[in-house]
């Protein structure tokens, strides 16, 4: 085991021996691929695609049993798909074609998945990066045929304190170094079962001093899944709330979507209950795709009831009998500890008749995470954004009203209800209610979850609970916001964090990832990365994020070879104001935000030099 | 000059009026209109790629972003709805910076080859370029899609990705408007591609209906011939002269040469949409078998002999004329054709009643839908379709009975498929398994596979279930049937031999199944029926047709949007062509020849006496020929010798006739036996009107001069003319007026008034002067719906120990009718050959495997084709189809033909399948009368 700097925690949680993926159930056996592989070509594709015939996003559940069963979609696979969903083979190859779980070549024996975003960025894995490709000869990302390894490279897997991280089958790798790279590609070295790994956070008293845990208050349980104890806890009593109440509960909290947008939520909840049709849906965004945040995936692994507590009163308070939570693929033990909670929640008969949840695991596609593309991925196609108008909350999924929140913003409603709206937003600042939980990763000391009421400023935060950085350098940027958030440097760090005073410089709370960077930071390379992770996870749909971000991503490497000039500064400046006002979601609109702020003293000194 | 028709950018969806301000300017719209509908209406342009009024708005290309006061950013107008007092910006310094940007990103993914492009003044990427004022491209140097290979396996049209935009026009053009679900995007951002489910076009899906090249705004999707000849510089709109269908299109045409056809939005029919035979399949008008010049011979073994005009039509009036001296008035007559105007087809009947003095007409939809006509008019009281194709948008439930859309009618299967994905629900009744029991986003709530032959048994039980179990409509039965009939039937279909039970094993469907679709069509709010030849070619075709009527009226589904009895009608203007008076018993309008008064009239007008008795159907012109009694005959555009059944028996007839005239495009199998060929018009020719299944009348516009120097109905008039009757028409306006004239139905139609409001559906007249869309709304044609008693009589034709399987005969996509015309064109490259379809399991115990040349014999004939072992077809059930002369499917089908109409009953053969390795006697006998009729050919 490789535990290098961290403090383990000294009772992570661990899955109970026995608990497996519900079978016959029409759930995904994605966790089969954790398990030692165990290929059987004699299992028919029939019988591998037809159990999700009647479901939810039937097409991307069997493409990602044929995946776990198979390792790779052949022809074969697309037509049988295409045949017990009635689709056409395009449709198929599109949907194939879309997301980065699915593979159309057989798989090499081993596949390793590096994490290549900012929080492992920070803490060095460009150097690992760049020792795995010149130890295995091949570069990441790139299929070698025959080669018995294959890199892939991954964009967050939620370990983002304990960077750099790699994924093999049923093993992590954390605090990855250079040094590391013979053994990772020899397979000598040893990684943290899966959930071992994603337990690493702390939750120790010196940490926990300073924050104002509402919401991870109730992560803190011996067993999460032990659901007597959440309900001797006080644990879904707020389910007596008659729906109009609990709208007046948000209503009075300020509560705002903490997925990013910073939406309040009581207008979305107005909205879903005030439309007159039968079906409505909650869905939970759980797609936590930001690197730098891991928030939604503790909340999950640590409080699923809290979660599901949160659906159940959201549902009642819209009118909604069912309900869906959206998980990327990158978080298995969130899954199957989710699972298990939903088998013990219908159990015990709690919802009965109140809200049906189910489990839907994507299959790897950042751009999931918005509302829209979440619901079409949801629906079983390419995640290609949706204009809106309609608005989800009027015709979302499968064109009914449907409530999408993510799991944050969901996991807080049962503290508001059981403490009343006007106790939560008596926290924060102005129109920034009640408490974040921030995460703090990259180059720190110590990384995790930071809850506490909006207004601390970054400075304080960082300070006070990371530590100083990891590697003993001043801090030369913070990334607040995950990929689309902005890169602040050192005179901004006494900005509060609220959406308004973060707003005001250009910046936002997104979903509260906060990536710190030393002063080694390379400012021009952060703003190729964002381009060229907009480019990598462009849904493809709009013009100006899918050439926007190969074009943007061209200059700035232009600019890196051959230094800026004004007339690539104005280039570059146009094309952020076509992304940011053109783009038809914010992972286009808000590239530039990361590219901006990171650029900012390049641009300003060219213009000096040449102030015409 | 551009010849594309307005697009307004997002569909016209209605609503009601509201006002909002663009630019300042008050603009009235409909409540379901987006920003950028109102305001390309009101003539304020919006630069636009991904927005086009045939798809739903996708809001991609970001070019037609607007500024909508109150509101933060920039709102994509084609996406974002109008509404009461909105004010919106479209252009103002912002908004040109940011278009100019989304341009400049555009083009650096995009040859700059504009000079040397097919579509160059023919392309909205550039209109927009220069919309927006693009004047440089500063990204230089990066990745691109520009060296990506062209996809040419389409024989019509080719896929260049290096010019794509990616605004999934195309995808979505195959999606929404032709339901074909062929193409799809590939990859997310930069590699995002439009590809299709196969390698390339040819092996996909894709059934070339060439929505998707309509809809592409860049060269990407190109038309070959505008490819190799350019962008055309003027169109002509004119009617498809395919299916019944009837899709106005838009021959687009340098010089006299079409370069392409473009669906017309504006067409009734269509809307804009088109499939594969009347969108590229239209070159045969040019093939080099075409023959112009009009040819005589004495008899079939002499040489032809190219004649002027007056010694064709003189040679052939003589000899008309020799034959009535010698056997009489009785012994010559004709043959109307389907694919004719109307006004060709008036003349034609008019001449053999006038000038040859007798009824001796028929047409060639004695061999398609007779039945229709008979059944429909003995129970409602008129001899066509109820509803317009538009209806079927409001239908709930479909009964889909012997059709195959998809293959047939593609366009109106695109209509039909809009609707069935947007809810209604769907029963076929086939032996087959027709793509839309199952495809992409279709799937029938029932298919009853039944046995050939059986369909009047099984709406006898449909009708039993929906009177046993209460169906009825009892208040419609009340106001609108008539009470005598009603009560007959009422007591004939309870009995139990007609109950499901009683018949399922007839069927060869459970009765349950039979239960429940029956029970889903009568509960629905709005139901209706859909046939085709299915229903009609059949020994008890009539029976049957009567058998729905009666289904429809018992359960209200008539006289309403979204309901009805609908025939899909074969061919282009069969409707018409039957509305020509082109039957023996019925002049013009479908009345009696034996209406002494309605005789007058036509006396009076035409300045003759007719006769007052119903001639010769064509059978009965066929059998007297055998027995010397009928010996001359004017064939106009149809070829009896390869579509009309027990081929050794219509190549006898002919062999005994002294004159056999055909016109003809093409040197067909008829014309082998003629003696004189008096070449005809494509449609690319003509001037006229076709009437299409919906009782639409559309014009036919000439889009070049006849290439034989005559119109069709010139021939027609100097024939008559020779033969001693005077007729004088000056042009086919003058043509349509006699017809609205001397046809109650027909009585507002114009010329002029086509030309003015596009189409109409008779009746047109005093009481509709604009058309009657859907017929029997407040009473029926007859006065009361008539209930006829339907009683389940089995064909004669059955399978027995000799003859074990049964035959059904149908149509594929990309042919059509004999194949004259699609032959001749590259959609031979989708069907080489006719095929022989059966069950895995008749296959596998005659040994038989795809690709394998089989024998097939009836107690008629035989001949051998390629067998395709396939699940469409039940066991017991094979399939085939006629669009090749070598292949004489007609050769096994039989004498046997409707009671009432002596339509022939095509779609029931019994057989026998066995492996083979040599042509059939009948086959080599047809090569070598093909290689010597070549041979009698004049040279250039």
């Amino acid at each position: 085991m490789i535990l290098r700097g961290l403090a383990l925690s000294t009772q992570w949680w661990l899955v109970p021996k026995g608990v497996r993926v519900r079978e016959q159930s029409g759930i995904d056996p994605v966790y089969n691929e954790l398990e030692p592989k165990r290929r059987c070509e004699m299992t028919s594709l029939n019988s591998l695609i037809e159990p999700f015939a009647q479901t939810m996003g039937g097409p991307i559940r069997a493409l990602r049993a044929v995946m776990a069963e198979r390792g790779w979609i052949d022809e074969e696979a697309i037509v049988e798909v295409a045949e017990i969903f009635n689709l056409s083979r395009a449709e198929v190859r599109g949907i194939v074609s879309f997301y980065s779980d699915f593979r159309t070549s057989p798989p090499p024996a081993r596949t390793l998945k590096l994490c290549r975003a900012e929080a492992c960025q920070a803490r060095g894995a460009r150097a690992v990066c760049q020792a795995l490709e010149s130890e295995t000869g091949q570069r990441i990302g790139e299929a070698h045929e025959g080669a018995e390894l294959e890199i892939e490279a991954v964009h967050c897997l939620g370990l983002c304190a304990h960077g750099p991280v790699a994924w093999e089958g049923d093993h992590f790798f954390v605090g990855l170094r250079a040094s590391d790279a013979k053994d990772l590609a020899s397979g000598a070295l040893s990684g943290l079962a899966w959930a071992a790994a994603t337990s690493l956070d702390d939750a120790s008293p010196e940490w926990l001093e300073g924050q104002t845990r509402l919401i991870f208050e109730r992560a803190e349980m011996n067993d999460p899944l032990d659901l007597d104890a959440y309900l001797s806890d006080g644990g879904f009593s707020t389910l007596a709330r008659d729906g109009n109440e609990l709208l007046l509960e948000i209503e009075a909290s300020g509560l705002r979507g903490r997925g990013g947008a910073g939406f309040p939520a009581a207008i979305k909840w107005r909205t879903v209950a005030s439309q007159a049709t039968d079906t409505k849906y909650v869905v939970c965004n759980a797609d936590e795709g930001d690197s730098g945040t891991f928030a939604d995936r503790l909340i999950m692994e640590r409080a699923p009831y809290l979660l599901l507590e949160g659906m159940a009163l959201a549902a009642k308070a819209v009118g909604a009998r069912q309900g869906f939570i959206y998980l990327r693929s990158e978080y298995p033990k969130a899954a199957l500890v989710l699972e298990e909670a939903l088998v013990r929640l219908e159990r015990s008969g709690l919802l009965k008749d109140q809200l049906q949840v189910e489990l839907f695991i994507g299959a790897g596609a950042y751009i999931c995470g918005e509302e829209t593309s979440l619901l079409e991925s949801l629906e079983g196609r390419r995640g290609l954004i949706r204009a809106k108008p309609p608005l989800p909350a009027i015709s979302g999924l499968k064109g009914q009203p449907t409530l999408v929140h993510n799991v944050v913003t969901l996991s807080a409603v049962p503290w508001i209800v059981r403490y009343g709206g006007e106790r939560y937003r008596a926290l924060g600042v102005g129109a920034s209610t009640g408490t974040m939980p921030f995460q703090l990763s990259g180059n720190v000391k110590k990384g995790g979850i930071v809850e506490v009421p909006f207004g601390m400023t970054v400075r304080t935060l960082v300070e006070t609970f990371g530590g100083g950085t990891q590697s003993g350098r001043p801090i030369g940027a913070i990334q607040v916001g995950g990929p689309l958030g902005a890169y602040l440097l050192p005179e901004q760090f006494d900005t509060p964090l609220t959406y308004e005073a973060m707003s005001s410089i250009g910046a936002g709370i997104g979903h509260g990832g906060i990536v710190v960077f030393d002063d080694q930071v390379d400012l021009i390379e952060q703003a190729r990365y964002a381009f060229a992770f907009c480019e990598l996870e462009s849904c493809g749909k709009c013009t100006p994020c899918r050439l926007g971000a190969t074009r943007g991503k061209e200059l700035i490497e232009d600019i890196q070879r051959e230094g800026p000039s004004q007339e690539k500064i104005r280039l570059l400046d146009d094309l952020c104001e076509v992304m940011t006002h053109a783009s038809l979601c914010q992972l286009g609109g808000m590239t530039p935000i990361p590219v901006r702020s990171a650029l900012g003293p390049m641009i300003d000194a060219v213009r000096q030099e040449d102030p015409s | 000059m551009r010849l594309a028709d307005p697009d307004f950018g997002t569909p016209d969806r209605g609503g009601e009026t509201v006002r909002l301000r663009i630019n300042g300017q008050s603009v009235e719209a409909k409540s379901g209109d987006s920003i950028m509908r109102a305001a390309l209406t009101a003539g304020i342009p919006i630069p636009k790629l991904c927005a086009t009024d045939s798809l739903d708005a996708f809001g991609s290309c970001r070019l037609c972003l607007v500024e909508v006061s109150g509101r933060k950013g920039f709102a994509s107008s084609c996406t974002e709805p109008v509404s009461e007092g909105l004010c919106v910006t479209t252009q103002n310094d912002a908004l040109a910076k940011l278009r100019r940007g989304v341009m400049e990103l555009y083009i650096s993914d995009h040859p700059l080859d504009c000079l040397t492009c097919a579509d160059n003044g023919d392309c909205e990427l550039q209109d927009v370029a220069g919309q927006v004022g693009l004047r440089e491209v500063r990204y230089a140097g990066g990745a691109s899609h520009i060296m990506e290979p062209a996809d040419t396996s389409n024989p019509y049209f080719t896929y260049d990705p290096s010019k794509c935009i990616v605004c999934s026009r195309c995808v979505r053009a195959c999606e929404e408007v032709q339901g074909t679900f062929a193409l799809t995007i590939t990859g997310r951002g930069f590699e995002s591609r439009v590809k299709t489910g196969a390698e390339n076009f040819f092996d996909s899906d894709c059934v070339s209906c060439g929505a998707c090249v309509q809809a592409c705004p860049t060269a990407t999707l190109m038309e070959n011939t505008v490819i190799q000849n350019g962008v055309p510089d003027r169109s002509v709109l004119t009617t498809c002269a395919y299916c019944g269908v009837g899709c106005s299109f838009k021959a687009e045409i340098k010089g006299d040469q079409v370069v392409r056809m473009i669906p017309f939005k504006g067409g009734k029919a269509n809307e804009g949409h088109s499939c594969v035979k009347g969108r590229f399949a239209w070159g045969y008008a040019q093939h080099q078998d075409r023959i112009t010049d009009p040819m005589i011979r004495a008899s079939t073994s002499h040489p032809w002999r190219k004649v002027t005009w007056e010694e064709a039509i003189g040679f052939a009036a003589e000899r008309l004329k020799a034959i009535q001296t010698s056997h009489g008035r009785f012994a010559i007559g004709g043959i109307t054709s389907s694919r004719c105007t109307n006004e060709e087809v008036w003349v034609v009947q008019k001449m053999i009643r006038a000038a040859f003095q007798n009824n001796n007409v028929d047409t060639c939809a004695r061999v398609c839908h007779s039945p229709t006509g008979y059944g429909l008019k003995q129970t409602f009281g008129t001899s066509a379709g109820t509803q317009h194709f538009e209806s079927v948008i409001k239908a709930d439930v479909i009964l889909l009975i012997g059709a195959n859309p998809t293959d047939a009618h593609p366009v109106f299967a695109s209509r039909m498929k809009r609707r069935l994905r947007a809810g209604a629900q769907l029963i076929v009744i086939d032996p087959r398994k027709i793509d839309l029991v199952r495809s992409p986003h279709i799937e029938a709530a029932h298919h009853l596979p039944l046995k050939p032959g059986t369909n009047v048994a099984m709406m006898n039980a449909f009708a039993h279930v929906v009177v046993t179990e209460g169906l009825l409509d009892q208040s419609f039965i009340d106001a609108r049937c008539d009470q005598g009939s009603f009560r007959d039937w009422l007591e004939f279909i309870r009995r139990e031999e007609n109950a499901p039970e009683a018949l399922a094993l007839e069927i060869g469907v459970s009765a349950e199944g039979i239960r429940a679709a029956a029970r889903l069509y009568a509960k629905a709010e709005h139901g209706a029926i859909y046939y085709g030849l299915g229903v009609t070619e059949h020994s008890q075709g009539s029976t049957m047709v009567m058998a729905m009527a009666n289904l429809a009226m018992a359960t209200g589904n008539i006289g309403r949007l979204g309901v009805g009895v609908n025939p899909l009608r074969g061919q282009n203007n069969v409707q018409g062509s039957c509305d020509m008076g082109s039957f023996p018993h019925e002049l013009p309008g479908y009345r009696a020849i034996t209406d002494d008064a309605v005789r007058a009239e036509f006396d009076a007008h035409w300045g003759t006496e007719l006769h007052n008795e119903p001639g010769f159907r064509i059978p009965n012109m066929l059998d007297a020929a055998c027995e010397g009694r009928f010996k001359g005959i004017y064939i106009q555009g149809e070829d009896i010798a390869q579509s009309d059944p027990n081929t050794q028996h219509v190549e006898a007839a002919l062999s005994q006739m002294d004159c056999v005239i055909v016109q003809d495009l093409f040197l067909n199998e008829t014309a082998k036996f003629a003696h004189v060929f008096l070449p005809g018009t494509s449609f690319l020719e003509k001037d006229g009107t076709f009437t299409n299944a919906e009782r639409r009348i559309n014009r036919v516009r000439p889009v070049m001069a006849p290439k034989t120097g005559m119109a069709e109905w010139e021939v027609t008039q100097a024939l008559a003319q020779a033969m001693g009757y005077p007729m004088h028409y000056e042009s086919a306006a003058h043509i349509m007026s006699e017809i609205a004239a001397l046809t109650p139905t027909f009585s507002g139609v114009s010329f002029e008034l086509l030309d003015r409001v596009g189409s109409v559906q008779w009746p047109c007249n005093e009481a509709a002067p604009m058309g009657t869309p859907v017929m029997h709304e407040d009473r029926f044609v007859r006065g009361q719906g008539m209930f006829v008693l339907t009683e389940y009589q089995p064909t004669e034709e059955k399978a027995n120990r000799k003859y074990p399987l049964l035959l059904t005969t149908g149509r594929i996509l990309s042919q059509y009718n004999v194949g004259a015309q699609t032959r001749r064109t590259e959609n031979v490259r989708w069907l080489a050959e006719d095929i022989l379809e059966l069950h895995a399991v008749d296959a596998e115990t005659r040994g038989i495997r795809t690709g394998d040349w089989v024998s097939i014999r009836s107690r008629i004939g035989e001949i051998t084709l390629r067998a395709e072992v396939s699940t469409k077809v039940a066991p017991g059930v094979v399939y085939t189809t006629f669009h090749h002369p070598m292949t004489g499917t007609n050769v096994i089908t039989t004498e046997l033909s409707d009671w009432a109409t002596n339509c022939p009953e095509y779609k029931v053969t019994a057989v026998e399948v066995t492996p083979a390795n040599h042509r059939s006697t009948w086959q080599e006998a047809f090569t070598a009368r093909h290689a010597t009729q070549v041979e009698l050919l004049p040279g250039d």
